[in-house]
């Protein structure tokens, strides 16, 4: 193969804004072919926006793309993919169709936007050429294959497969390494090295992981509240440096959490592992007024150890202790019944009926304490009871009988908690309470979260979000990889030193 | 944000679109009374109405069973097999096996508990698709029924297929349940009782619930699959006592005689999903979609319109239907 081509991109003042949120606000980033490009910042900081743009996902945008010095218009995928921009996104199975062969769905592109007038497909040459595409990424894969047979690491081989089988000047890698083991991202390393030094594809590779970007990566861009902190070589950083940058001032710093006395041990939970192992031999205390936090980055099981201790994902292993006394929790009815509540992470697909009422929704989790001889529903008292917690709470609804999907984010999330301070819990657990609601609304959930704690309950608070953790939480667990690393005292921390724990550091 | 902004200026158009799929189902039904009475002078007699409702009530109690499987989003294929199986065994055990009316009506009812446990375990552990589970049910009893039966009809005096001769007798209080008012009386009872456990009990909540959101419902701590499966074990006893009911009518135990009364009943329930707004199935809705396809059956026979054009007019009803509930969901 002859010296590859130098390519460049370059974005200037791009800025896009959806519904009430500026998601990115006057960026630059220039991009070069033959090197991998990091592209780091805390949730939230527009990474994935800044690349969808560059990969035709965004028509709204506004700002200049040039294209070894042209300008271009990027407003389609095919507008991108002509240019020969290519991304993966992280969810393998959209891209995918599972019941057609590794060749159909490497060449797919090329099926569908390639055929011309043939009607004809010409199977020994899609699959030949298929042939050659993992021939060039060095992976050994039958192209008979099903993708429904293939592990996730195979799918997204086929994806990036997919990516170079037409001309790949730049491939957008978005969070590539969250799902796989070990060995896997080794395996994906080599192929993205080969892919950048070797046969002169620009790479992004956007991670939360350091060490690996590390590794792996020659440039650097560290974004943060939808502006560029800084774009530089990656010789001469460290991770402290990395993490620093990432890190902005919010208004967790100046939110003060209501002092509450800690009792005796509430709630315990040892060697908890979920069937799959997406939790590994988690043990962690809850003790009464305490609020616990659960540190992690998007995708290091917070969120399955939540569901896991609510019984929503089944355990392989591990006891759970409420007072003292073993619990028996097969099911989210056995653990309601049993005094644990969660307030899921997706609140309108998991936390919330939309289509019901306020009412319906705030007595789903108790009814029983609303019915009366046959299981009729008293329905004075469960409207008042309803009443009483719109008021407490500050749920703005214009009535009880208000479907909950009229309501604003943060009301919904209101509806949310509402729901189980009816149900009266011992341990309530909180799965990221404050995605996608305003300020206003945040700082309610805290001060309600404050009030639980008084009452003597215990708090399991999950979140990406470090200042939140270290805004509410009395001591923190760290969680990398499905399992707690590190166990920090709050006020003894700082965001730095968590962030450290949650990005693998050791 | 948007759509709230849109409802406010509400442009005319959207009122009227709006006020029609609430109400249009029983200003259809209006409508229809008015044209068929001025068209056929003995339409509007009370002895016709008598025999509208006569003839819609066994598809409405069917149909009640078809809406309390679609409160758990789910959808229940079976019941016109269920009525037949019924059927079948409720006048084989008067006829072959001399039983009186109390203990046959419970075994029957009792014997079509076996499709819904077939077809729960298949939906909630197995978890094949609703439709499909009870698809493959529909025909794997249809076939039962006409094995049970050997492949015949039972009627009073008629001689097994195998030759034995058999003395049973249809009893005449079993009968009655096949006459006007009984019949209706039934229906209704049927109607307001499911009502009633439908928006006024807990278990009815939880049924709206786990079909509105299976997930957030069973983050809630209710146990979703005891719900579903209350739901197809409802749905087929209320088939079944369709089926009863089409014995005691008949008098004797047809081939596939249920399989007529699934469209229908589909059709009713999914009319009764708009009525009065509620946008969700509902059992007086489903009672009034039995009527509006009952008065248009009603009076198109009356029209001399044949019997074998009719499933032209219900299918196109049922299209209406479902053109109404999904058109509105957009």
């Amino acid at each position: 193969m002859s010296q590859p081509q130098l390519h460049t991109v370059a974005m200037e003042s791009i800025s896009i804004e959806f519904p009430g949120v500026k998601a990115l606000s006057d960026v630059d980033l220039n991009l070069r072919s033959g090197t991998i490009h990091a592209l780091v910042g805390a949730n939230g900081a527009g990474k994935s926006t800044l690349m969808k743009v560059l990969s035709g996902a965004y028509n709204h945008y506004t700002g200049r793309i040039f294209v070894n010095g042209q300008e271009v218009d990027i407003r389609t995928p095919r507008d991108a993919k002509k240019l020969g921009i290519q991304i993966v996104y992280q969810e393998v199975d959209t891209a995918l169709i599972p019941h057609l062969s590794v060749a159909e769905n490497i060449m797919l592109d090329v099926l569908v936007n390639s055929m011309g007038r043939r009607q004809f497909v010409n199977w020994s040459e899609i699959h030949a050429s298929a042939e050659r595409v993992l021939q060039r990424l060095n992976i050994d894969l039958d192209t008979d294959a099903l993708i429904q047979d293939l592990s996730l690491a195979q799918k997204q081989m086929v994806l990036i497969a997919r990516a170079i089988a037409e001309e790949t000047r730049f491939l957008i890698l978005d969070e590539p390494t969250a799902p796989l083991s070990n060995t896997e991202t080794e395996e994906l390393f080599r192929v993205v090295e080969d892919l950048a030094y070797n046969q002169g594809v620009g790479v992004v590779f956007i991670s939360h992981r350091l060490p690996e970007l590390f590794a792996i990566c020659r440039e650097i861009t560290v974004m943060r509240d939808g502006t560029v902190v800084t774009s530089r070589p990656m010789n001469g950083l460290t991770a402290n440096d990395v993490v620093e940058l990432m890190l902005g001032r919010k208004f967790e710093e100046n939110y003060a959490k209501r002092p509450v006395e800690i009792g005796d041990t509430l709630f315990e939970v040892k060697g908890l592992t979920e069937l799959n192992g997406a939790v590994t031999d988690v043990s962690l205390t809850v003790r009464s007024g305490e609020i616990v936090g659960v540190a992690g980055l998007v995708g290091a099981g917070k969120t399955e150890l939540c569901k896991t201790i609510f019984g929503a994902l089944p355990a392989r292993s591990g006891q759970m202790l409420l007072r003292g006394k073993r619990l028996n929790v097969t099911s989210p009815h056995a653990a309601v019944k049993q005094g644990l509540a969660l307030v899921p992470e997706e609140r309108r697909k998991e936390g919330v009926l939309v289509e019901e009422s306020v009412v319906t929704n705030l007595t789903a989790a108790s009814l029983d304490n609303f019915t009366g001889a046959l299981h009729f529903i008293r329905k004075q008292a469960e409207r008042a009871t309803a009443r009483k917690v719109i008021a407490d709470l500050k749920v703005k609804t214009p009535s009880e009988e208000q479907k909950v999907a009229y309501l604003s984010g943060g009301n919904q999330q209101k509806v949310a908690v509402g729901k189980w301070l009816i149900a009266d819990a011992d341990i309530y657990i909180f799965d990221e309470p404050t995605k996608g609601v305003d300020v206003g609304a945040k700082r309610e959930i805290f001060d309600l979260i404050g009030q639980l704690a008084a009452m003597g309950k215990g708090i399991i608070y999950a979140s990406c979000e470090l200042s939140e953790i270290l805004a509410i939480t009395d001591r923190t667990y760290v969680m990398y990889d499905g399992r707690i690393v590190k166990e920090l005292r709050t006020a003894e921390t700082t965001e730095q030193e968590i962030l450290y724990w949650s990005t693998g550091g050791k | 944000m948007l759509a709230k902004t849109e409802t406010t200026r509400a442009p005319l158009g959207a009122q009227v679109l709006n006020f029609i799929t609430k109400w249009g189902t029983v200003l259809t039904i209006v409508l229809l009374l008015v044209f068929f009475s001025i068209a056929s002078p003995s339409f509007l007699t009370v002895s016709n109405l008598i025999t509208i409702l006569r003839s819609i009530s066994i598809v409405t109690v069917i149909a009640v069973g078809v809406t309390i499987s679609l409160t758990v989003d789910g959808f229940d294929l079976s019941v016109g097999t269920v009525a037949t199986l019924a059927d079948a065994l409720v006048i084989s055990f008067f006829v072959w096996y001399g039983w009186s009316t109390l203990p046959a009506i419970a075994a029957a009812l009792l014997f079509s508990l076996v499709v819904a446990a077939i077809n729960a375990t298949l939906i909630v552990k197995v978890r094949i698709p609703d439709l499909l589970v009870t698809l493959a049910t529909m025909f794997i009893f249809e076939g039962v029924a006409l094995t049970y039966t050997g492949g015949g009809s039972i009627s009073q005096g008629m001689p097994r297929l195998d030759g034995t001769p058999t003395f049973g007798t249809i009893p005449n209080s079993f009968k009655m349940i096949g006459q006007a008012p009984w019949i209706i009386i039934i229906m209704l009872v049927v109607v307001a009782v499911v009502h009633i456990f439908l928006n006024y009990t807990k278990h009815g909540r939880y049924l709206y619930v786990v079909g509105g959101n299976r997930e957030a419902a069973r983050l809630s701590g209710i146990p979703v699959n005891r719900y579903r499966t209350l739901a197809y074990i409802l749905s087929c006893l209320l088939a079944a006592l369709g089926g009863i009911m089409l014995a005691a009518r008949l008098g004797s135990a047809q081939i596939n005689a249920g399989a007529g009364y699934l469209m229908p009943s589909v059709a009713a329930a999914f009319i009764g999903f708009s009525v009065a707004g509620q946008g969700r199935p509902n059992a007086i809705g489903t009672f009034l979609g039995a009527v509006l396809v009952g008065v248009l059956e009603n009076g198109l026979v009356m029209l001399s319109v044949p019997y074998y054009s009719m499933n032209i007019v219900k299918g196109a009803v049922l299209a209406l239907a479902l053109a109404m509930t999904y058109f509105r969901k957009k």
